[in-house]
């Protein structure tokens, strides 16, 4: 193998030559192997059961490369799955970019590798195309991943804000804030890092189980960036409507909390890659919870709140343990550690 | 947990009542204020009894001119600026050191240990920790100080701007606000000072000060507690924050303290000039005193055009009452420190929203 000579990307794997070729046939291809892939076609021909599709594409930026609970190349299937999903679509297939610095050492690419194909087989996707290109060393953090993704749409489902009414139930399918309090308190060293574990995991299954036995769900969202903060007040926004939350019934991990105040963060703010938030009618709660609580995925599912009518302007609103309230704002970027 | 809480709303219910005025107790702690705010806790109290927000972040009570300082050094290419996260946004004159982080060496590092991990990783630089907070923090730059000492790590340099709280809790009741009818005293501070640190305010000034943690409910119970003393014509020093504060606090920490710091007149953002308020490192340590390294002396600042951050940090206005606040000022875009760190008050204000209790935004 040509390669073996090299333990690094060098910048000529991206040249198109034969170190590109190299590249695909014997690092990448035996890791994602599937018959539509292995055509290495200028693109990949899916034989779809329905012309409703759901078609999305994320980068990955992560740093660290690795964290506990996942890694950049588990986060990148599982983060575009997860957008299919909670579109109401079953993900079937996802596109693959790589864009590797120049030195980045091929055991780590390895490993990424080997955390794709895992990720994909277990939620049931393949990777049927891709693209690889190599940038001089400075120009990237490594390596930086970008997936795009095809879900077919499950028949009569049709989710969306405006569906949205008063008295809606809101339902999470499990702990918040552990992706971002894990990746945080990794890169900032913080000692009990060992015990924060990041919740990366792709939730179509579990989705997909969801709407095709119930009918009342009205709209769902996966609280990445911003967290469960900004995703009700996007969608207290886009319908028009307040949202309140009970702090008691929001499941949060002891350690997360204990992480997050120690550096001043708000959890409902913090990052998350293996929860959905589900906008569900009243009558069909307790069957959604059932359904999340007997999956892996949603065995701290809870109902957290619900919608009401809006008085003033569309509000998020907290209820309080101690039985006050306040607002939730849309979080506002970046959230810096605090002093002491 | 809500039993206890409506005794305590009861108990101060009661102290409204048989005052028959307005109550006015300050929280001097950032992380009081953030939990204030994120409890909604002031939706749960009488209307009658008003929270201020005093002096107890330190990043806003830290004075423009030393903002100055830090940005004046972070331009040298021999500099590495070593800082808390919170205080990279804090404009001051040409930027921040967030805007000037692509073109000046700026890291942000947790604690002092950092800082000197950063000094011994680039010898190279001359490596200047921008050394704020309260005596919480003190004793931690006193350590680095003294390993820097015993390790020979000359390129380490302590920007100090820490500060003692009871200074600043004097002087408000001096000149500035003679309003406040007691003090909510700070937990953490509190550990290493021990409550009886605040015996002269309650010995000169007859307030109450009441030592609480964080929790809602102790924070709750505390102001509870300050009613009680108000309504009975006290004023006493009390710690509701169990076995971790005690009357003398801790007294290794105060001892590497004092070993490295001596106290010193210092400049506060709304407070100004205020008596042995804040620490400098002591002459045997002169060499990693960045002022005198670099020969620069720390002049009081000006403050932004139309910034009130002043007037907030002594209690004598709401955020919403600034004509920046929402508008020109914003976390994104801040004019003044309050609005900079987590802690501010002004920040708070912003991000949890006021008072509410009707279900509407309260701007005012």
């Amino acid at each position: 193998m040509e390669t073996n000579r090299h333990d690094r990307i060098l910048l000529a794997h991206g040249g198109g030559g034969k170190l590109t070729d190299d590249l695909i046939r014997h690092h990448i291809l035996p890791k994602l192997k599937n018959d539509t892939l292995a055509e290495l076609g200028d693109s990949a021909k899916l034989n779809l059961t329905s012309e409703k599709i759901c078609f999305t594409t994320d980068s990955y930026v992560v740093k660290p490369l690795f964290f506990n609970g996942g890694d950049i190349g588990k986060l990148a299937v599982c983060g575009t799955i997860n957008d299919l999903a909670v579109a109401g679509s079953r993900p079937v297939a996802l596109a693959l970019s790589l864009i590797i610095e120049e030195g980045l050492e091929f055991e780590l690419l390895e490993k990424i590798l080997t955390s794709i194909s895992r990720a994909a087989a277990k939620n049931n996707v393949n990777i049927v195309t891709g693209d690889t290109k190599t940038v001089e060393a400075g120009a990237a953090e490594k390596i930086f991943i970008n997936t795009a993704g095809v879900g077919v749409r499950l028949p009569g489902v049709d989710l969306g804000c405006e569906r949205i009414a008063p008295g809606d139930k809101i339902i999470i399918n499990g702990t918040i804030g552990d992706h971002g309090m894990a990746i945080i308190s990794q890169r900032e060293g913080i000692k009990f890092e060992s015990q924060l574990q990041s919740d990366c995991a792709g939730i179509g299954e579990l989705t997909c189980k969801l709407l095709e036995c119930s009918r009342g769900i009205r709209f769902m969202r996966d609280p990445t960036r911003g967290g469960l903060a900004a995703t009700l007040n996007e969608i207290s926004r886009d319908s028009g409507l307040s949202i309140e939350i009970c702090e008691g019934e929001i499941p949060i991990n002891p350690t997360v909390q204990t992480a997050a105040d120690m550096l001043g963060f708000d959890v409902l703010a913090i990052a998350n890659e293996g929860k959905f938030v589900a906008i569900v009618s009243p009558e069909s709660a307790d069957d959604c919870l059932e359904i999340c609580r007997n999956h892996p995925l949603g065995a701290d599912a809870g109902v957290i709140g619900q919608v009401v009518e809006t008085r003033d302007v569309p509000t998020v609103e907290l209820m309080t343990r101690i039985g006050g309230r306040r607002i939730v704002q849309m979080p506002y970027g970046r959230e810096l550690p605090r002093i002491c | 947990m809500l039993d206890r809480i409506h005794k305590a709303q009861r108990v101060m219910e009661a102290a409204c009542e048989s005052l028959g005025r307005q109550i006015n107790i300050m929280e001097v702690c950032g992380t009081h204020t953030v939990a204030i705010f994120r409890n909604g806790i002031k939706s749960v109290l009488p209307e009658r009894l008003k929270l201020l927000s005093g002096p107890g972040c330190p990043v806003c009570v830290t004075d423009q001119g030393y903002i100055d300082v830090v940005l004046q050094l972070a331009e040298r290419d021999d500099c590495l600026i070593a800082t808390y996260g919170d205080m990279i946004r804090v404009p001051g004159k040409g930027g921040s050191l967030e805007t000037k982080q692509s073109r000046a060496d700026v890291k942000v590092v947790l604690s002092s240990e950092d800082a000197l991990q950063l000094a011994k990783d680039n010898p190279e630089k001359k490596v200047v920790f921008v050394a704020v907070g309260f005596e919480t923090t003190t004793p931690a730059t006193a350590v680095a100080v003294t390993e820097a000492v015993e390790q020979g790590v000359d390129n380490f340099l302590v920007l100090t701007a820490h500060k003692l709280v009871v200074p600043a809790m004097r002087a408000l009741l001096s000149a500035k606000n003679d309003n406040i009818d007691a003090f909510l005293c700070p937990g953490h501070v509190s550990v290493i000072t021990g409550y009886g640190a605040f015996a002269e305010i309650v010995d000169d000034f007859g307030r109450p000060c009441v030592v609480a943690g964080f929790e809602a409910l102790q924070i709750i119970e505390g102001l509870a507690e300050i009613c009680r003393q108000l309504s009975e014509g006290k004023a006493e020093v009390t710690s509701i924050y169990g076995a971790v504060v005690t009357e003398k606090g801790n007294v290794a920490a105060q001892e590497i303290t004092a070993e490295c710091f001596e106290p010193a007149d210092g400049y506060w953002r709304g407070l100004g000039k205020i008596e042995k308020s804040t620490l400098r490192l002591k002459d045997k340590y002169s060499r990693f005193d960045a002022l005198k390294r670099f020969n620069i002396t720390e002049t009081p600042g000006e403050e932004a055009k139309g910034c009130r951050c002043g007037e907030v940090l002594c209690g004598l206005i709401d955020p919403p009452q600034c004509s920046l606040f929402e508008k020109s000022c914003t976390p994104e875009q801040p004019v003044g420190a309050c609005m900079v760190s987590s802690e501010g008050a002004c920040a708070a204000w912003f991000k949890y929203g006021g008072i509410r209790k009707s279900g509407h935004r309260v701007s005012g």
